[in-house]
């Protein structure tokens, strides 16, 4: 299938609500928003692939393209690994001008190919193809499956180069090659009716680790993570599951109802942000897995461990109460963080004033406006300026945001804290919802804001607004200057 | 509230000897040698410890004291090395400070060196003599440090009346750096003031490559600035030990005084800096709100990494407060906080639960915590608690460039928040595993007595 005619299945979603609405004509435009050049923000469709594969863990992420694609890129996630830390390693052909020039493309990839194969020995290597490949023509495609062969193990080309669209699309592209080259492609002899998949989970700082131990207590087996933690043969096993739930809203959506519509496994939605949502999570798999055959006695049991494990995260989160009441929050995320995070901030005590409904659903915003009552607490996007304005007017107490827009807050002198991609610290589950809570509290409780807010004690151009004492000291009680010499000096 | 406890035990000393404080505030002084009046050991370990904090030649002589000397009496052997020092090395000033030895014994040093230097004032010519009184027995780095500094006010200074209102005297602590001291120096002198800094190792222990050999200390305060600190039109005296100091120049000369504990942080630079611009009569300076603002920066984008973190530091006092307020400033908590000597009163201040002690203490109580301040013998203790030690104050034997790292004023204090920062980001303890993450381990203790995940480094 042409690069184009993939586009253009990925874009027609038949799962995809806003797809589903639309007229048969706009349909046909695809969704992706034409950028606009001088006002676009985000990453390229090659960033959106290799955000959603590069976390899996075993396998070597070659990147065919001149330096930049990956050079400046990588290393920039904190997804983690229980296992093989070969994909936090950079593999680029780091294409030259005579390389480009002289057509040496294609030789150079199967070269780097196979030196990986070489010194790593992976199970699985994904190519990536980037613009320049693209339009000098390399044909990854071909390179890969000779060097599949050539190799004797799965070489798999991810065709996402940059030019072709957004980070969004990227994603489903991403999802389409998991898709067409890899789920389904090894059969388990392990299979049973507790078998899962979790797509669209990406296992940033370890956070599903706090989750999966819960799923584990309750026997449901985790057959892949996707990509989060993932290894290439749980992938190519995935098919084997009896269901899917997708997280992170719906990046990976084509994957869920692709599975659904080759192997009838059927997918639930759902997040592991926040308490409510994480038992919604629960519930929805255990209910989905009794569907697809499994004993309906798991309900009883999810049941037990959700009613414990809020016991536990609602009588930690308690102390936390009296020093985050009424502080007042501005949500800047999008997506389904938009929602998933309220029901814990307010349960603190936290007033949720604003929240970004943009790169939300429709079911987000529905959810959103269930949470805060008034459509005002929406928002699709604030100018800088406007963010700026509002924090520098204490017109919220902390912002929780991606990194992109963290200075605005810091240069307002306000609390902020990462709650995208880039963070450091793990959120999801209960016990993430709690540290979430603590992460806030050193945040908006933190001393430096008070003291940046002080005034400089003189104007604009240096002058002093008041003349302090020049002998004035700084006053602490004093206990006698024991050992001697200076009590001699009062005697002068 | 210190706990003083009587023990028996000192285990990995925190303390530098008080004659070692003096001879480092006289090797501040243009062309001084220190003259420790003991044996010969107390100036060679001592002379050791300079050589490998600053990496140069120290100036420091001794008297020599031996069992004859010892018995009979040290004034011959102090006549003796103060005309030999002069003949030799051709100091402006012999520093003499006194050690637990011959304090021990109990001589009237003051009495001795008066009728040495009457004795022998034409072999001594123009080259003049203090006397620290700093026996090893008391005190540290900072008593000994202001002993010197006021044994030379006492001796050197004039008493005058006159008064110019662009100098401005500095009394300087013991922690101060030499990039400290250029930074302090060129803050004061953006505003049309001339600073006399007291002492100033900034001309003397900065590391420079002199075009001849200089015997003595080279740089550092001229003795006629000393002589003459009481013209000035104020004084500003930084940290508590120098409260001593500066009451002796006021009661010689009557010049007033500003005592400031430390120069580190927003708040107490907003202090020093209106200081300046209230004495000097002029607005602050664009530069200097730069700097400040750039402060603010380091500040906001420095909080993420101290908030929450517990710290422990074992320090001289006057140090202990500055790193102490520091943290809290910043957000972070100073959960163990050990003090060299009990008898500055800012350790009534300190932001933390203070105790005297040693790095034996600092060891006992500050497991767990996620970062150790203290002199390069905390290392011991930070390789035993695998917890990462941050290097402040003497001596600082295992890096480069101690002489050169700032804490004071606005850049100072942005310095010290990267490289505290820096220290932090550089530890990961613990990255991520299922096991560190799993909600169900250690469900039998408290919930909250659980310690939040590691933070990953960038």
């Amino acid at each position: 299938m042409s690069l184009k005619a993939r586009i253009a299945t990925v874009f027609d979603e038949p799962a995809c609500p806003t797809n589903r609405k639309k007229s048969e004509t706009v349909r046909k435009k695809g969704c992706s928003k034409p950028l606009t050049p001088g006002a676009a923000a985000g990453g390229c469709a090659f960033d959106g692939a290799k955000i959603v594969l590069q976390p899996v863990t075993d396998v070597a992420h070659l990147i065919h393209g001149p330096l930049a694609c990956e050079g400046n890129s990588w290393d920039n996630r904190h997804a983690a690994s229980s296992g093989s830390d070969l994909w936090r390693r950079s593999f680029t052909t780091d294409l030259t001008e005579l390389d480009i020039v002289m057509g040496n493309g294609e030789k150079k990839l199967f070269k780097a190919i196979r030196t990986i194969v070489e010194r790593h020995d992976p199970p699985a290597v994904f190519v990536y193809s980037t613009c320049v490949t693209a339009l000098i023509g390399d044909d990854i495609t071909a390179v890969c499956k000779r060097a599949g062969e050539r190799f004797g193990r799965p070489v798999v080309p991810v065709e996402a180069p940059g030019f072709v669209g957004s980070k969004n699309l990227g994603n489903r592209l991403a999802g389409q090659t998991l898709l067409d080259h890899i789920v389904g492609t090894i059969e388990p002899d392990d299979v049973t009716p507790y078998d899962v998949n979790i797509l669209g989970e990406y296992n940033l700082v370890g956070e599903f680790w706090f989750v999966k131990p819960l799923l584990e207590e309750l026997g449901i087996r985790l057959r892949a993570i996707i990509p989060g933690d993932a290894r290439y043969r749980d992938i190519a096993a995935a098919h084997r599951a009896k269901a899917n739930m997708m997280v992170c809203s719906s990046a990976l959506i084509n994957l869920a109802r692709g599975m659904q519509e080759r192997w009838g496994i059927p997918y639930v939605e759902g997040s592991f942000y926040g308490i409510t949502d994480t038992s919604a999570a629960i519930r929805g798999i255990c209910g989905l897995l009794v569907e697809t055959g499994a004993p309906a006695e798991l309900l009883d049991r999810a049941e037990a461990l959700i009613a414990r494990e809020e016991a536990i995260a609602w009588q930690r989160i308690a102390p936390l109460k009296p020093r985050l009441a009424g502080k007042r929050v501005l949500l800047n995320t999008g997506g389904v963080k938009s929602w998933s995070m309220v029901d814990a901030l307010q349960e603190a005590g936290m007033e949720v004033i604003r929240t970004s409904i943009k790169k939300s659903t429709e079911e987000d915003k529905a959810r959103v406006l269930a949470a805060l009552k008034d459509e005002k607490h929406l928002f699709d996007r604030l100018a800088p300026r406007e963010i700026y304005r509002m924090l520098v007017d204490g017109e919220a107490d902390i912002m929780l945001s991606g990194s992109r827009t963290q200075f605005i807050a810091l240069k307002a002198k306000t609390p902020w804290l990462d709650v995208n991609q880039e963070r450091h610290h793990p959120y999801a589950g209960y016990e993430g919802i709690v540290e979430l809570l603590k992460r806030i509290d050193l945040a908006v409780n933190s001393p430096v804001f008070p003291a940046l807010r002080v005034p400089a004690p003189w104007d604009g151009s240096g002058r002093l607004l008041a003349s302090p004492d020049i002998s004035s000291e700084v006053k602490h009680s004093f206990r006698k200057f024991a050992g001697g010499a200076l009590e001699d000096s009062d005697d002068c | 509230m210190p706990m003083n406890e009587a023990r028996s035990l000192s285990t990995n000393p925190l303390k530098s000897s008080q004659p070692l404080g003096a001879a480092y505030a006289f090797l501040g002084i243009e062309g001084a040698m220190p003259l420790l009046h003991g044996s010969q050991g107390c100036t060679a370990f001592a002379l050791v410890l300079f050589v490998r904090h600053f990496k140069e030649t120290i100036p420091i002589q001794t008297t020599a004291m031996n069992e004859v000397s010892t018995v009979l009496g040290g004034a011959d052997h102090l006549e003796e090395a103060i005309v030999n020092i002069r003949t030799r090395a051709n100091p402006k000033l012999i520093g003499v400070c006194t050690t637990a030895l011959v304090e021990t014994r109990g001589e009237d040093f003051s009495a001795d060196l008066t009728s040495i230097i009457n004795r022998r004032a034409d072999a001594l010519g123009d080259c003049r003599v203090v006397l620290a009184e700093t026996p090893d027995f008391k005190g540290s780095i900072e008593e000994g440090w202001s002993a010197a500094v006021t044994g030379m006010i006492d001796t050197l200074t004039r008493p005058t009346t006159r008064r110019d209102p662009e100098r401005l005297v500095i009394l300087a602590p013991s922690h101060f750096t030499v990039g400290d001291i250029e930074t302090l120096r060129q803050t004061v002198e953006v505003f049309g003031l001339t600073p006399v800094i007291l002492p100033d190792i900034s001309g003397s222990l900065d590391g420079t490559v002199p075009d001849r050999w200089i015997p003595s200390a080279y740089g550092g305060t001229p003795i006629a600035d000393i002589e003459s600190l009481g013209t000035a039109g104020h004084c500003v005296a930084i940290g508590e030990h120098m409260r001593h100091p500066a009451e002796a120049l006021r009661c010689k000369t009557g010049l007033a005084y500003a005592l400031l504990p430390t120069l580190t942080g927003l708040a107490a630079t907003d202090r020093f800096i209106s200081l300046l611009a209230r004495l000097s009569g002029r607005p602050v300076p664009a530069s200097i709100r730069r700097r400040r603002s750039q402060l603010q920066d380091a500040m906001l984008d420095g909080h993420f990494h101290f908030g929450g973190r517990k710290i422990a530091v074992a320090a001289e006092p006057d140090l202990l407060y500055q790193m102490a307020s520091f943290f809290a400033e910043m957000g972070a908590e100073t959960a163990v906080a050990i003090a060299s000597t009990p008898d500055n009163p800012i350790l009534e201040a300190v932001p933390a639960e203070v105790m005297v002690g040693d790095l034996g203490d600092l060891e006992e109580r500050a497991g767990g915590v996620d970062l150790l301040v203290s002199h390069a013998h905390g290392r011991q203790a930070s390789e035993r608690l695998g917890i990462p030690l941050f290097r402040v104050g003497f001596p600082i034997f295992d890096r480069l460039g101690a002489q050169h790292r700032r804490s004071a004023l606005y850049e100072g204090t942005r310095d010290l928040i990267f490289e505290v920062a820096n220290t932090l980001i550089a530890t990961d303890h613990h990255p991520s595993t299922p096991e560190s993450l799993n909600p169900l381990r250690n469900r039998e203790t408290l919930h909250d007595s659980r310690p939040s995940p590691e933070p990953r480094r960038h």
